[in-house]
């Protein structure tokens, strides 16, 4: 238990930190780096974009260009007008075609490196210690290549894209504003100049807003898992009121919450509304002043009153804008996270590939500690010779789990080494070792699908008959002949479906079809009944092929069964040698067996 | 798709909304109003800007003088127009939040009552994480058209106000604004049309994305151990890059009509000034009026779209709207009678033809029958899958037989008032669940606040569960919060959590379904003993394969298949069922055989 904390603690301090600390600029360097396809003829894109944003100040143009030159004298200059009307609609649909080709690239580009990146993010959550992946809450880890993902693509494809058409809206109706007449430019930027500074403000408010309201529907979610995977215990208990009040009281948060952030967002929105009336009117004013001086014509007068709108969406969409920029951003920090964290325990270049056949394994010096934790393993050595049955014993938090995870290479050793065939455990290829020794946890985790699928996750190349033969072999045709469809029956999500025994016996029959040479199993057999535990016990030692078995158990049938026990203490090894006699001498190993045998004798 | 199916989507989706109206009528008619505001404060702005160019701006260019009183006038009603119209807007959004955000938080609230109240049998058939987006996202997604249904509203108003004001200005000019505008708003609901489907297929995708990543991050020991990251990640990369091709799909869509969209009005402008040159120098309108009309199209180009909005979110609130009904209208709730269970000391138990399935072809339970007498412990064996958990949940009334009964004194446990079973029954399940709350919550759970079961009480339960010890030393005693599904805490430690949350009751009937798996045997025999001394009060069922547990047990009921195999003491079923003597004794025959083995070696040695 001790362990377990320190194991949470320790590690999350250490992937999240690195990444918050990154500025917004390097994040987006680094994540451009990642995903090169996000660069891949990024300057067309931008070209077109500015096309496409010209758009915009042909109707001003127009306007100005109507009244200014087809209005001038006393009938209108009809064949002027319609020249000009012409060449404004094919500017305009040029304009369009600009828009369309734009979009269709960005799409493309962002969305290639948003699968890129997905894919490296997920590889690399599989790739990460079993420290890393604890402790990061799992759920966190899916939204790294989910949610997180999600953010950036709306902001690549709807806020960056406005942040560029908006930004360019801008520089544009200023520089057409500018060539009409600087005095009026300058009063409507020192009108929107202002917003500038205040929208920030809001947008900070709106953020926080948001913050909350993601923060009561994580309440409301988990409120609601509880009382869905809690079903049988609420009802068993009669505690479907508590339940009830505590979900009501989690969706009137998240309520409220989303009721205050609507709120910041409706009585800023239209501010912007406000600060354009006010551009308006005084333009006009000035503009009617500056025109009875001669310095401006109607025409241009005018086309800044349509110029002025150009300057309300941008704004208006800014904070909103804004906290998409900020939203993906801190995703991509997130991810980058993830993938910045070093797979502590990582594939070795060039690692050594060893031939298949009888293992010998020795653990040298080893001691291990979870960071900034103290040390759970002292200095172990151990031979594991080949064709062996090991029986690994010791009360909870003594380092048998800890001994384990070393021995599979889920940790890497603090000190010492573990060989195996003489080899350091860190210089053997992952799909050597993993196709040599393989470990079934307690809880062997099952996938929504059939049980022989499950099976099958063992070795994917294995046929029907195989699957059937290795059941065969564990002596459980009995069980599945029992089972509704046979193989063909779903275990359900996490294989709900099944009793917590069957699901051991599933993920035994998983790790049988893999056929290591080292099978490890920890509490593997925990739920299952005695009969079917010895007759497993018996098919997977499998001495006569050659197999080493090392079994953690509590039930210590399989210590009096394997050819050596080793007893664990408070992270060493006490004692070890045969059953017989260990159970001798007086000392732990005596002291679990006599509690072992009044429980188990009648 | 046909146009008939989404006639059928349009008319559902409709009667959703009405649903929401009626509902919140007053919320809504405010909104509405609001937005109403809105909409003809728009059109009043094109209108004020005319006017001053009209009066105020052309008579000064033409004339090369103005008076302060018309640019003041001009001037305020520009400001005035934008303030009434930005308290529209105010109102509009807050409102329509408000509005949306009540409907969603009853649908969640009724869909959770819903779950609470359905049988386990219904969540054996629905998956945790169809249950989890029906209150989330579903619900989220059934009124989703009542955020832009109140701007939907004003810009039916808006464009009402602007035909008749485009009308009384110059009937010519308006013959373009009525071209143009049912052009934008039947384009939009074609762009629409062809994007909905493909957006529901992306956001399908991005929810299989989803699940690949939870299951293969849940099973991540399991992909590790057995070096399958690989197909992990080329099963995942095969969805990523379907969700990519989805996306891109959508982009290309909205690359085409978002432009086309733009470009609309845009076209309409230019033809308001070709045609407007032409009505001036006929002399049917003045200059300021062709601005207004000009400037009013601009205003109108973006909000039309907000029609196209809430058709857009229809398909998708249908389909949110009738997964939320389906469990609202979820049957087959647990049916409770009347009769109270509150007799004193230890209950009788009796199964008599109890037969169970989770799918009525394949029964679990088949034919089961025994009774137990007040006070008795009795233990549950049998092989692995042979049934037994299905028992104690039967026995607990988690779930109702297909057939036969189960009587607590003498009363059927389907005639037993709502809450009458679980104030007798305790059940420990063999999968631990602990709330996210304090060790006390977890252990009183309500009772807190009617039974006043007081601290000594939970104190006393965590002793006989051997938790008093680690309890003591958590950072805060009774009340560290154990975190979500109790995740601070090791599974021993959680079992004996569970242990006490049953004992506290003390329960008439107390069924254990092997609670403590997780537990060291040494604490597991203090528990056991304890157990024995304080369950005087009890009748105990006990679900074990352990020697011990089963030795506590005054008598065994032992299945097979299914089926009550044999029913007796200990040494009656080892004397007479041969599966029974197989089950208890593996480990000894084993030994047994072993040592023949070992001796045989020797003699041939």
């Amino acid at each position: 238990m001790t362990a377990v904390t320190q194991e949470r603690e320790a590690v999350a301090a250490g992937g999240a930190m690195r990444a918050a600390e990154r500025s917004a600029l390097e994040t987006l360097r680094h994540g451009l780096r990642l995903s090169p396809e996000f660069r891949r003829g990024l300057g067309g894109t931008a070209v077109l974009a500015v096309l496409a944003t010209l758009g915009k100040v042909i109707i001003p143009f127009a306007v100005q260009q109507v009244i200014d030159h087809g209005l001038r004298g006393a009938a209108p200059d009809v064949p002027f007008i319609r020249n000009m009307v012409l060449l404004c609609g094919l500017a305009v649909l040029l304009t369009a075609l600009a828009g369309y080709l734009m979009n269709v690239r960005l799409y493309r580009a962002t969305e290639s490196g948003l699968a890129t990146l997905r894919g490296k993010g997920f590889r690399h959550v599989h790739d990460l210690s079993v420290l890393t992946q604890n402790s990061e809450r799992r759920g966190s880890l899916v939204s790294r290549v989910t949610g997180d993902v999600d953010q950036i693509s709306n902001f690549m494809q709807w806020g960056g894209l406005m942040v560029i058409v908006a930004a360019g809206q801008l520089l544009i109706a200023t520089i057409v504003m500018a060539v009409f007449s600087w005095q009026l430019t300058l009063l409507v930027w020192a009108c929107f100049l202002p917003l500038i500074f205040v929208l920030p403000r809001f947008q900070r408010l709106v953020a926080a807003g948001y913050t909350a309201v993601r923060e009561r529907t994580g309440d409301v979610l988990a409120a609601v898992s509880e009382s869905v995977v809690g079903s049988a215990v609420i009802r068993a208990y009669g505690s479907e009121d508590r339940t009830a009040r505590r979900v009501d009281a989690a969706v009137d948060g998240q309520r409220a919450a989303q009721t205050r952030a609507q709120k910041i967002v409706g009585l800023t929105f239209p501010v912007t509304e406000l600060v354009a009336s006010v551009a308006l009117a005084g333009v006009v004013l000035l503009g009617v002043e500056l025109g009875l001086h001669g310095s401006i014509t109607e025409g241009r007068l005018v086309a800044f009153l349509f110029l002025i709108t150009l300057f309300i969406s941008p704004l208006q969409t800014a904070t909103e804008v804004l906290n998409e920029a900020q939203n993906a951003i801190a995703g991509w920090r997130r991810i980058l996270g993830v993938l910045d964290s070093p797979a502590d325990v990582a594939d070795p270049e060039n690692g050594v590939t060893l031939p298949r056949g009888p293992i010998s394994v020795s653990f040298e010096g080893v001691g291990f500690s979870y960071p900034g934790g103290v040390p759970v393993l002292h200095d172990v050595s151990v031979d594991i010779p080949p064709r062996t049955r090991v029986a690994v014993v010791g009360e909870t938090g003594s380092g048998k789990t800890t001994f384990a995870k070393l021995l599979t290479r889920l940790m890497d050793p603090v000190s010492g080494q573990v060989l195996v065939d003489g080899i350091d455990l860190r210089d053997v290829k992952f799909s050597s070792l993993r196709e040599r020794i393989v470990m079934v946890p307690q809880d062997g985790f099952l996938f929504d699908a059939t049980l022989e699928d499950n099976i099958r996750f063992g070795r994917p190349s294995a046929t029907t008959e195989e699957i059937r033969l290795a059941l065969t072999e564990l002596g459980l045709t009995d069980w599945l002949d029992g089972l509704p469809a046979g193989l063909d029956t779903p275990v359900g999500q996490r294989g709900e479906s099944l009793s917590a025994g069957e699901r051991q016996l599933l993920a035994l029959a998983r790790a049988y079809l893999a056929d290591p040479d080292l099978l490890l199993l920890d509490e593997a057999t925990s739920a299952v009944d005695p009969a079917t535990e010895v007759r497993i016990a018996r098919a997977l030692d499998g001495v006569t092929r050659g197999r080493t078995a090392v079994s953690i158990a509590h039930r210590l049938s399989t210590a009096e069964a394997a050819d050596e026990v080793l007893v664990f203490q408070h992270g060493r090894i006490v004692q070890r040698g045969p059953h017989a006699e260990l159970v001798e001498e007086p000392g732990v190993y005596a002291d679990l067996y006599a509690s072992w045998t009044s429980a188990t004798r009648s | 798709m046909s146009s008939k199916v989404s006639t059928a989507v349009m008319r559902q989706g409709l009667k959703v909304i009405g649903v929401a109206i009626r509902t919140e009528p007053r919320v809504f008619t405010a909104a509405v109003l609001s937005s109403g505001l809105y909409g003809v404060m728009t059109v009043a702005s094109s209108w004020a800007l005319g006017r001053a160019t009209e009066h105020v701006v052309l008579p000064a260019f033409r004339e090369g003088r103005t008076s302060a009183g018309a640019l003041t006038t001009a001037a305020l009603l520009i400001i005035g127009v934008a303030v009434l119209k930005a308290l529209g807007i105010m109102g509009r959004r807050i409102l329509a939040g408000i509005m949306q955000y009540r409907m969603q938080a009853a649908s969640r609230r009724a869909v959770t009552r819903q779950y609470l109240r359905l049988p386990l049998a219904w969540h054996h058939r629905h998956p945790t994480g169809q249950l989890l987006s029906n209150a989330s996202s579903d619900a989220e997604a059934a009124w989703g058209p009542l955020a832009p249904l109140p701007m939907a509203v004003g810009v039916i108003v808006m464009l009402v106000t602007a035909a008749v004001a485009i009308l009384v200005t110059d009937p010519v000019l308006a013959i373009v604004g009525f071209l143009i505008f049912p052009a934008i708003a039947v384009l939009n609901l074609i762009y629409q049309r062809k994007l909905s489907p493909l957006a529901t297929r992306a956001q399908q995708l991005r929810a299989e994305v989803s699940e690949i990543a939870h299951e293969s991050f849940d099973g991540a020991l399991v992909v590790k151990t057995l070096g399958r990251e690989d197909a992990e990640t080329a099963r995942f990369q095969a969805k990523a890059d379907e969700l990519r091709d989805a996306n891109i799909a959508v982009g290309r869509v909205r690359g085409l009509f978002d432009p086309m969209l733009e470009a609309l009005p845009t076209l309409g402008v230019l033809a308001v000034l070709l045609v407007g040159a032409l009505r001036l120098q006929s002399g049917g309108m003045v200059a300021g009026e062709l601005i207004e009309i000009a400037y009013l199209f601009t205003l109108l180009a973006f909000p039309i779209r907000a029609l196209g909005w809430v058709l857009a979110e229809l398909p998708r609130s249908v389909v949110g709207w009738n997964r939320v009904q389906d469990v609202l209208d979820a049957s087959g709730s647990m049916e409770y009678g009347t009769a109270r269970l509150d007799g004193h000391g230890p209950a009788e138990i009796e199964m008599s033809g109890v037969t169970y399935g989770y799918d009525p072809e394949a029964p679990v339970l088949r034919d089961v029958g025994f009774g137990v007498t007040p006070g008795r412990t009795v233990a549950v064996v049998g092989p692995t899958g042979s049934g037994k958990s299905t028992l104690t949940q039967l026995l607990a009334r988690l779930i109702d037989p297909d057939r036969g009964a189960v009587r607590v004194d003498g009363t059927d446990l389907r005639e037993a008032a709502r809450g009458a079973v679980s104030e007798v029954v305790a059940l420990v399940p063999q999968q631990t669940f602990l709330f996210d709350d304090s060790v006390r919550g977890n252990i009183a759970l309500d009772r807190d606040t009617h039974d006043r079961s007081t601290d000594e009480q939970v104190w006393a339960a965590l002793r006989l569960a051997q938790a008093d010890g680690f309890v003591a030393a958590l950072p805060e005693g009774l009340d560290t919060r154990v975190g979500e599904r109790g995740a601070t805490l090791s599974g021993g430690q959680r079992q004996r959590i569970a242990l006490a949350r049953a004992l506290v009751r003390e329960p008439r009937l107390l069924i254990l379904d092997d609670a403590t798996s997780s537990v060291d045997p040494q604490v597991e025999k203090r528990i056991l003993y304890g157990l024995r001394e304080g369950s005087a009060r009890s009748t105990v069922i006990v679900v074990a394969y352990r020697m011990a547990t089963i030795a506590l047990a005054d008598e065994v009921v032992y299945l097979e298949h299914g089926a009550v195999a044999d029913h007796g003491t200990h040494e009656e079923l080892l004397a007479r069922c041969e599966g029974y003597r197989n089950l208890v004794t593996a480990y000894e025959r084993e030994e047994a055989e072993r040592a023949a083995i070992e001796s045989d070696e020797e003699v041939v040695a």
